[in-house]
């Protein structure tokens, strides 16, 4: 399916509304390909592609709501689910907590599409699944690896005259390495926007070295070690605390970001002075949507697609500066009952970090810990925000600034919290899942035990 | 995946606010639209074919399509007011074929036109013949005959959307208040309701109709000490089932006493909100445990997450042999270990079935979706390994001629593999209650209820914490603990199981939302089990201060 065009999301849109007998109405489209190539033991497994698009309508009848999804594009489908819609919320009580729809916002024009990926096809996926392929091959190893691209588009509108529209283009890919004896694995995961970005053979070549160097690991017992955490791992331990800045969930003291006695942690130093975090929809490197919503998601979910935000738009901020809490976001509810500005949640976000390679990092370390990636990382307390979880596809010991041996991997137990409150040197940040992540040194991570897994 | 995870994809676990908050009351004609009958049968009937023809028009060797209407509707709630009720429908067909020895794949929402589908039956050749370059073996696919025009459909004995939105939104509403009176100082609460609509056919000579339905009441209530800066929370004891709304009404012998209520067939949500939001207020209090040894007495409403892990997806074909190898991970049980016939999985005790036929289970349908019968097996008997799940292109390399029946796919948009049946831990032979059980322990802690879980890519290691920690000691409760979580490895975990109780305690837990697979799907299953014991494992403090 090509994807729509501001105009033709816009004439849809308006359409939708034109069938409203309700209050106010807002309307979010999203749709497009999501094709994917998918390999393993050195064998391509699956591949193909869908399209969809998805219509989420939500009306407002004085403080009641209700909304509708629907796949089907005929006039009979649309104005079915406008009626659906608009009867919920018909029947609704009203809502202490409703907050009338916004007007027309300005949005950002983000770096998110790029025709090179918008142009691919099967070959083209079967070229990149080739050359990692290839390149295991040739060293006798065995690759399970995955690529997907996605071309989709996001529009939202409501009966107050906002309009927002997004077109977006995203590449992952990842690669497990393994041992043909199994003893060995290596991972590696890069994204992108563009697909002349992704050097497969190169970044391949990664996870095969990781692979090769893990063989034969030997015990280290558990315990507190020094960690250099690479950005896969850092940003995995990161997800939970960015998704975690909901203002409401700590004044209700359900979060580390609660404070003891009542109130947050706003403005409070809770992390290592040299740690600030951002996010920024313009950065050339890892842009992200400029409003919330769910414009690309997978069709057929749950949700079926098309879950819209309430269309604030997305701008530059600061979450934690020099580890400072600096803001927190709030439901428009939320602000309103606090007198503060409604700041939406991020949808990606920036970890400054320093100007080392990971080469650095290891050659500073007397002993340690490299961490390739961190495995089934599940939160065991949001008030303290402990994690656990595993190392995974590359766990190495570093003595005297050089890597000596692989090491078994471990679990750990650990709090972000913590991890940035011990921080010893950042690196330089590189983009992980749409986020940009330094790897990180850190002293004292608590590993609890031992796993046979490779 | 569960709730949690799930919740916090939405943005509503953390972050709460992806979704707009919308307190709605639907009546039965929204209810009606959800239970429109979509396309009539003979019209899928005519776009299964048109793809079917075209793909093997196309010099496809295999093909099959599946025409899906995915309708959905879930209330969310916390405290006094609804946040949320969305219903969805999706609609849209799939092809998968083989084409020069190779799998390939394609899928289109909202047509209903001939010509549609079988333009996406050839795109799937398309892909299946560009990729085919990269096989080094043309798929082998195990003989399937051809069922005709057949159908399943769920046993319904009160449909979800039926039920007027405003009952249901009453009850969740109602809950929560007896919550929040019994101390309680949040409660939220969500009822998640699935139909699939399900339409397979497939050059082997299958029209398949499936009607499945499946319902997951859940709740979990936080007590907050500001002063103190704890919080404790209880999610609800209720599972997610393969049934409808007849899950939410109870009778006598379906629930279990003991120091909580603990339910079989039928959830008593108003009763299960009270004993959430006093055990909640309980567990601020309870004593922060001491880590070292226990033995641990585990409720099925707990051990359903431990069998999903170490022992659901332990024994998937496609991640033993490496399929998985690059999300998932790959197995400890190995090719070699079933081929010797003595691995101890567990102890002799320790029997696994594995079941896509169980009545109310969330894994229940007539045929896979490759067009399979399903079917009950054993994965572990008396202990030992004896035998796997696998699909259609893998049971070969079993030396097995015909499929299990797990193939599955989570949309019309997706491709269908290998995923969990219902794997179940046998009820034990010999006549053995709960009480009987605890009796015996030492020194030991009773577990009830799923918390966090993890485990590694090789499904050795685990962590696994819970709901509700009781300590036991010389064979009696002596009280509440928190902080509790206990981590083991798989093999080990399951020899040091030394009693399971008989069927009388025997229940299904369940996930939801079990992720798999590039791109990630999700699939339903359940996990029956009684209450078991297990020797001397490992149990960790989590307490922690920042």
């Amino acid at each position: 399916m090509a994807i729509i065009s501001q105009e033709e999301a816009k004439k849809i849109l308006e359409k939708v509304l034109t069938f409203s007998k309700a209050d106010e109405m807002s309307v979010s489209l999203s749709g497009g390909r999501t094709s994917n190539i998918r390999y393993a033991l050195n064998s391509v497994s699956s591949g193909g592609e869908a399209d969809n698009m998805s219509l989420l309508i939500t009306a407002g009848i004085g403080k009641r709501m209700g909304s509708a999804t629907v796949n089907e594009f005929n006039d009979k489908a649309i104005e079915r689910t406008v009626r659906r819609a608009e009867e919920i919320a018909r029947l609704a009580p009203e809502n202490p907590e409703y907050m009338p729809m916004i007007g027309p916002q300005t949005y950002l024009e983000t770096p998110m599409y790029a025709d090179t990926t918008a142009k691919m096809d099967a070959e083209a996926r079967a070229q990149v699944a080739f050359d990692s392929v290839d390149a295991c091959e040739q060293k006798n190893l065995s690759a399970a690896g995955f690529l997907q691209d996605t071309t989709g588009f996001s529009a939202i509108a409501n009966s107050k005259g906002l309009f927002g529209y997004n077109k977006a283009t995203s590449v992952d890919f990842s690669v497990t390495v393994r041992t043909v004896d199994g003893t060995g694995s290596g991972y590696v995961t890069r994204d992108f926007n563009d697909i002349t970005k992704l050097k497969t053979r190169a970044v391949t070549g990664i996870a095969m070295q990781k692979a090769m160097a893990s063989t034969n690991a030997r015990t280290l017992e558990p315990g507190k070690y020094t960690v250099i955490l690479e950005p896969t791992a850092m940003g995995t331990l990161l997800q939970s605390m960015m998704s975690g800045m909901d203002a409401r969930l700590a004044d209700e003291g359900r979060s580390f970001l609660s404070r003891k006695g009542g109130g947050t942690r706003l403005g409070e130093k809770l992390i290592d002075e040299r740690i600030t975090i951002y996010s920024d929809p313009m950065n050339p490197e890892a842009p992200s949507e400029p409003f919330a919503s769910e414009g690309r998601n997978r069709t057929g979910s749950f949700l079926g697609g098309g879950v819209v935000g309430d269309g604030r738009p997305q701008e530059k901020l600061t979450w934690f500066e020099n580890g400072v809490v600096k803001n927190m976001s709030y439901s428009r509810f939320w602000a309103s009952q606090k007198g503060v500005k409604a700041v939406p949640p991020p949808t990606g976000f920036i970890m400054a970090g320093g100007t080392q390679s990971l080469a650095d990092l290891i050659k500073s370390t007397d002993k340690g810990i490299l961490v390739t990636r961190l495995w089934y990382v599940r939160m065991v307390d949001p008030k303290t925000l402990l994690q656990t979880g595993l190392t995974r596809d590359g766990t190495f010991y570093i003595e005297n600034g050089q890597i000596k041996f692989p090491v078994k991997n471990f679990r750990f137990n650990e709090s972000a919290v913590i991890v940035l409150n011990n921080v010893e040197a950042l690196g330089t940040p590189m983009r992980v899942n749409g986020n940009l992540i330094p790897p990180v040194k850190a002293r004292d991570f608590t590993f609890t035990s031992l796993s046979d897994a490779i | 995946m569960n709730r949690r995870d799930f919740t916090q994809t939405l943005g509503l676990g953390a972050a709460g606010l992806l979704l707009p908050k919308m307190p709605a009351l639907a009546r039965t004609v929204s209810a009606e639209e959800l239970l429109e009958p979509g396309l009539d049968i003979l019209v899928k009937k005519r776009l299964a074919d048109a793809a079917l023809n075209a793909a093997t028009a196309k010099g496809a060797t295999y093909a099959d399509v599946r025409i899906g209407r995915y309708l959905n509707q879930y209330i969310m709630t916390r405290e006094n007011r609804v946040q949320n009720i969305i219903n969805t429908e999706s609609f849209g067909v799939g092809v998968r074929v083989i084409a020069n020895g190779c799998w390939g794949f394609a899928a289109i929402g909202d047509t209903q036109s001939e010509e549609d589908v079988a333009r996406t039956a050839e795109k799937a050749v398309l892909f299946a013949k560009a990729h085919a370059r990269l096989i080094k073996k043309p798929v082998q696919l195990a003989p399937q005959k051809g069922f005709g025009e057949v159908s399943w459909k769920t046993k319904v004995e009160k449909h979800s959307f039926e039920v007027p939105v405003k009952e249901k939104v009453d009850l969740l509403l109602t809950a929560n208040g007896i919550a929040l009176q019994n101390g309680a100082n949040f409660v939220n609460n969500t009822l998640f309701m699935i139909n699939e609509q399900k339409y397979f056919a497939s050059t082997d000579g299958s029209y398949i109709d499936q009607d499945v339905h499946r319902i997951w009441p859940n709740f979990t209530v936080t007590a907050v000490d500001k002063a103190s800066g704890l919080m404790a929370t209880r999610d609800s004891l209720s599972a997610p089932m393969g049934r409808s709304y007849d899950y939410l009404q109870t009778n006598p012998a379906d629930k279990l006493t003991g120091v909580t209520t603990r339910y079989k067939q039928g959830y008593d949500m108003l009763e299960d909100a009270e004993a959430a939001a006093k055990q909640a207020r309980l567990k601020l209090k309870a004593k922060s445990v001491e880590a070292g040894k226990y033995d641990l007495v585990l409720d099925p409403s707990h051990t359903y997450l431990t069998i999903h892990e170490s022992v659901g997806h332990a024994t998937e074909l496609d991640r033993v042999l490496g399929y998985e190898a690059n999300l998932a991970g790959t197995s400890f049980a190995t090719i070699d270990k079933w081929q010797s016939k003595k691995f101890n999985y567990g102890s002799n005790v320790v029997n696994f079935f594995a079941d896509k036929t169980q009545p109310g289970s969330l894994g229940d349908v007539g045929w896979d979706d490759e067009g399979v019968k399903t079917k009950r097996w054993d994965l572990i008997k008396d202990g030992i390994l004896v035998n796997y799940q696998a699909i259609r292109d893998q049971v070969h390399m079993l030396g097995e001629a015909e499929s299990q029946g797990c193939c599955y796919a989570d949309s019309w948009s997706t491709v269908q593999f290998q995923r969990m049946a219902n794997v179940s831990l046998a009820p034990g032979k010999e006549r053995l209650t709960v009480d009987e059980m605890i009796r015996d322990v030492k020194k030991g802690i009773y577990i009830i209820g799923d918390g966090s879980y993890s485990i590694d890519q090789q499904r050795y290691n685990f962590q696994f914490g819970g709901q509700l920690f009781y300590e036991i000691k010389d064979g009696q409760i002596v009280g509440m603990l928190r902080d509790v979580a206990y981590q083991s490895n798989t093999q080990e975990f399951w020899n040091s199981c030394v009693k399971v109780c008989d069927e009388r305690d025997y229940r299904m837990g369940g996930t939801f939302f079990d992720g798999k697979g590039q791109p990630a799907q999700i699939n339903s299953v359940s996990h029956g089990s009684s209450t078991a014991r297990f020797n001397g494992v490992n149990v960790l403090n989590t307490g922690r201060k920042i």
